[in-house]
């Protein structure tokens, strides 16, 4: 087996004293890419923010190792400099703090250049605005997408990154998570992901190697993720449920 | 009494020395390199280009030279004496009998400086002035004038300072600004007092027809008492007012800041924004617009952050119509930094420190229309340099 980049064990969160994740398991091996499918609420983004170490996601129970740290109780901006990064579903507006700025400061002289990525995704306009004021729905993405690129993670925690974007920004923000996840090169990968879906559709163009449907704050399955997602377009989540009563699995 | 209470109290002229009693230099070669940081620090460099230059120390005018044509610069006295004609403008936008601060001036002058742009004349560079307290304890009683002739263009830089070994001192600076038909006028103040300092500037603003002022008051480091409150009238058809301030109050400054403008002609419009934090000191942003002409529009703007629970941010936004037919509004936000943003950038890898560090700066970096690109670099880089103590 692969050496494990990300393992999380048993984990139990609680987030404003409700309790939202119940028990979650998971190895991401290096270099491999991990889809996360459930209806919205089931607490996909909860378990992302957990892994990011936000402060409201309390950890009631369970660890989180990172390269073979335990690093449950590091504060976010520690394990960003471990290696681990989140594209963020709704970032806010940060007033008065130009792009740009924002990049040489996810960069941390690691010698990323900056104009060209920005030049070869077609976001060199956005860089003298303040991060994310006034964006589109795509161009939000691509900036975070930007950022990520630039912070250049061991692990990308990737929420809904095709939620209200049109059909030509997804090709762009495909291409942006390609890149990030070594989807094109053909040497051994590297780079790991944890890409949030509600539809699907990303898996189109980013493929993933392992799949997992969340529902109710647990993992209920595990595999094919091609596979799991026409499960799901065929019966919808309640046939997961059903599937794994049949099985004895949960 | 509390250490507030006895700030909030009006400084008393009789506990200050004369400003006549310093010892000025002669030349600014005189001035020491600790002078020097601390002047460039309050954004007077002469290493920029510039169309005129005016330094004044205690109650000396040390240096005052112009380039242009088109451009007089000299100290006030000496244009009281040369133009019989400036009692049309002495004490006439700013009343001597307004306070007491104003009649200490009109009664005993510590010089100040004199401008005037001859009509057409639309200078690029700013002209800089430093307003300069060398010795300690000494009250400083200026009395500015600055005429903007039809069609003519200025860019004023005032910086506000004190030598690096001066803590208390009082600073009168009387302004009178004349922005003639088409005109336009952008003065930039910098302050960077001193811990006692207690800072009364009282300023009378007209703007006549098509002309344009622009405003924009720094201040970032602690000072005792800064109590300032423009008056600023639009009396021409279109004319225009924009006041931008960006204010950092540290523990121990007591801040009451703000400006009226009067539209008093059709098709006038005004602007106030202010930009307010406190570390653990006072300030007041107040705003008051008076609509007195039909087809006028002006807003006013006051955002706070507090970073601290010692101290306060009053916003005092006032509103006054007289005719059916004006656009007038007002917004004012108070509050902390949003825990969401500090977190989204702590995900980026920044320390909370570091981030909400980032975030003040950001918040300060007001937009500030009609301000030229270099002198909002200037105060983007004021900013950058009070980061350590934000």
């Amino acid at each position: 087996m692969k050496e494990p980049l990300l393992e999380v064990r048993d984990l139990w969160v609680e987030v404003e004293g409700k309790e939202v994740l119940k028990g979650v398991s998971l190895i991401i091996p290096k270099g491999e890419t991990h889809a996360l499918f459930g209806r919205n609420g089931s607490g996909k983004t909860t378990l992302l923010m957990t892994i990011m170490g936000f402060p409201s996601y309390r950890v009631k129970h369970g660890k989180i190792f990172f390269k073979g740290e335990d690093i449950t109780h590091l504060p976010p901006y520690e394990r960003a400099q471990r290696g681990i990064g989140i594209m963020f579903q709704r970032p806010p507006t940060i007033r008065g703090v130009k792009l740009r700025e924002m990049l040489s400061l996810c960069a941390k002289e690691n010698g990323v250049k900056i104009e060209e990525l920005a030049r070869e995704f077609g976001f060199e306009p956005f860089l003298d605005r303040d991060v994310n004021r006034g964006f589109s729905g795509g161009e939000l993405k691509k900036s975070e997408l930007l950022q990520l690129l630039v912070q250049d993670p061991d692990l990308a925690l990737i929420d809904e990154p095709e939620s209200g974007v049109d059909v030509e920004n997804l090709q762009v923000i495909s291409r942006m998570i390609r890149r990030l996840l070594q989807k094109d090169t053909h040497r051994p990968r590297t780079k790991s992901g944890l890409i949030i879906t509600h539809t699907g559709f990303i898996l189109q163009y980013v493929p993933a190697d392992l799949g997992y449907v969340m529902i109710e704050g647990q993992i209920y399955c595990r595999g094919n993720p091609l596979e799991i997602f026409e499960g799901i377009q065929k019966h919808g989540y309640e046939e997961c449920v059903s599937c794994l009563r049949r099985i004895g699995g949960a | 009494m509390s250490e507030k209470d006895r700030r909030s109290l009006e400084p008393k002229l009789e506990n200050f020395r004369p400003a006549k009693e310093g010892q000025a230099p002669r030349s600014l070669e005189e001035l020491s390199p600790e002078e020097w940081a601390h002047l460039k620090e309050a954004g007077f460099d002469t290493q920029i280009p510039k169309e005129g230059e005016f330094f004044q120390a205690d109650a000396h005018v040390v240096q005052c030279r112009s380039l242009p044509e088109g451009l007089e610069l000299m100290p006030v006295t000496e244009a009281l004496q040369r133009y019989d004609w400036i009692g049309d403008y002495w004490w006439k936008a700013v009343s001597a009998e307004k306070d007491v601060y104003t009649r200490a001036t009109a009664e005993d002058l510590d010089e100040g400086y004199f401008i005037r742009v001859l009509p057409g004349y639309r200078l690029v560079y700013p002209v800089t002035a430093c307003l300069y307290i060398r010795t300690p304890e000494v009250v400083q009683k200026v009395h500015n004038l600055v005429i903007v002739e039809e069609g003519a263009e200025l860019n004023l830089i005032t910086s506000c300072t004190t030598h690096p070994g001066v803590r208390s001192g009082f600073h009168i600076g009387v302004s009178e600004f004349y922005v003639k038909r088409n005109g336009k006028l952008t003065f930039t103040m910098i302050h960077e007092w001193a811990e006692e300092l207690h800072v009364r500037p009282r300023t009378g603003i007209i703007v006549e027809e098509g002309g344009t002022y622009v405003s924009t008051y720094v201040t970032l480091h602690q000072v005792a008492t800064v109590q300032s409150f423009p008056h600023c009238r639009l009396v021409g058809p279109g004319a225009r007012a924009t006041f931008g301030s960006v204010v950092v109050a540290p523990k121990g400054s007591l801040l009451d800041l703000g400006a009226q403008i009067s539209l008093e002609a059709p098709g006038t419009r005004a602007e106030i924004i202010s930009r307010s934090v406190s570390t653990g000191g006072e300030t007041i942003a107040r705003g008051h617009l008076i609509g007195k002409a039909p087809e006028i529009k002006a807003h006013l703007e006051c955002q706070g952050l507090m970073l601290s629970d010692e101290g306060a941010i009053k916003a005092i936004p006032q509103l006054d119509a007289y005719y059916a037919n004006v656009d007038m509004s007002h917004e004012a936000a108070v509050g902390k930094i949003a825990q969401e943003e500090i977190e989204y950038l702590m995900a980026r890898g920044l320390s909370e420190e570091e981030a909400t560090s980032l975030i003040v700066r950001g918040f300060l970096k007001v937009r500030i229309e009609g301000l030229p690109e270099t002198l909002q670099k200037r105060i983007d880089q004021a900013v950058e340099l009070a980061r350590a103590g934000l």
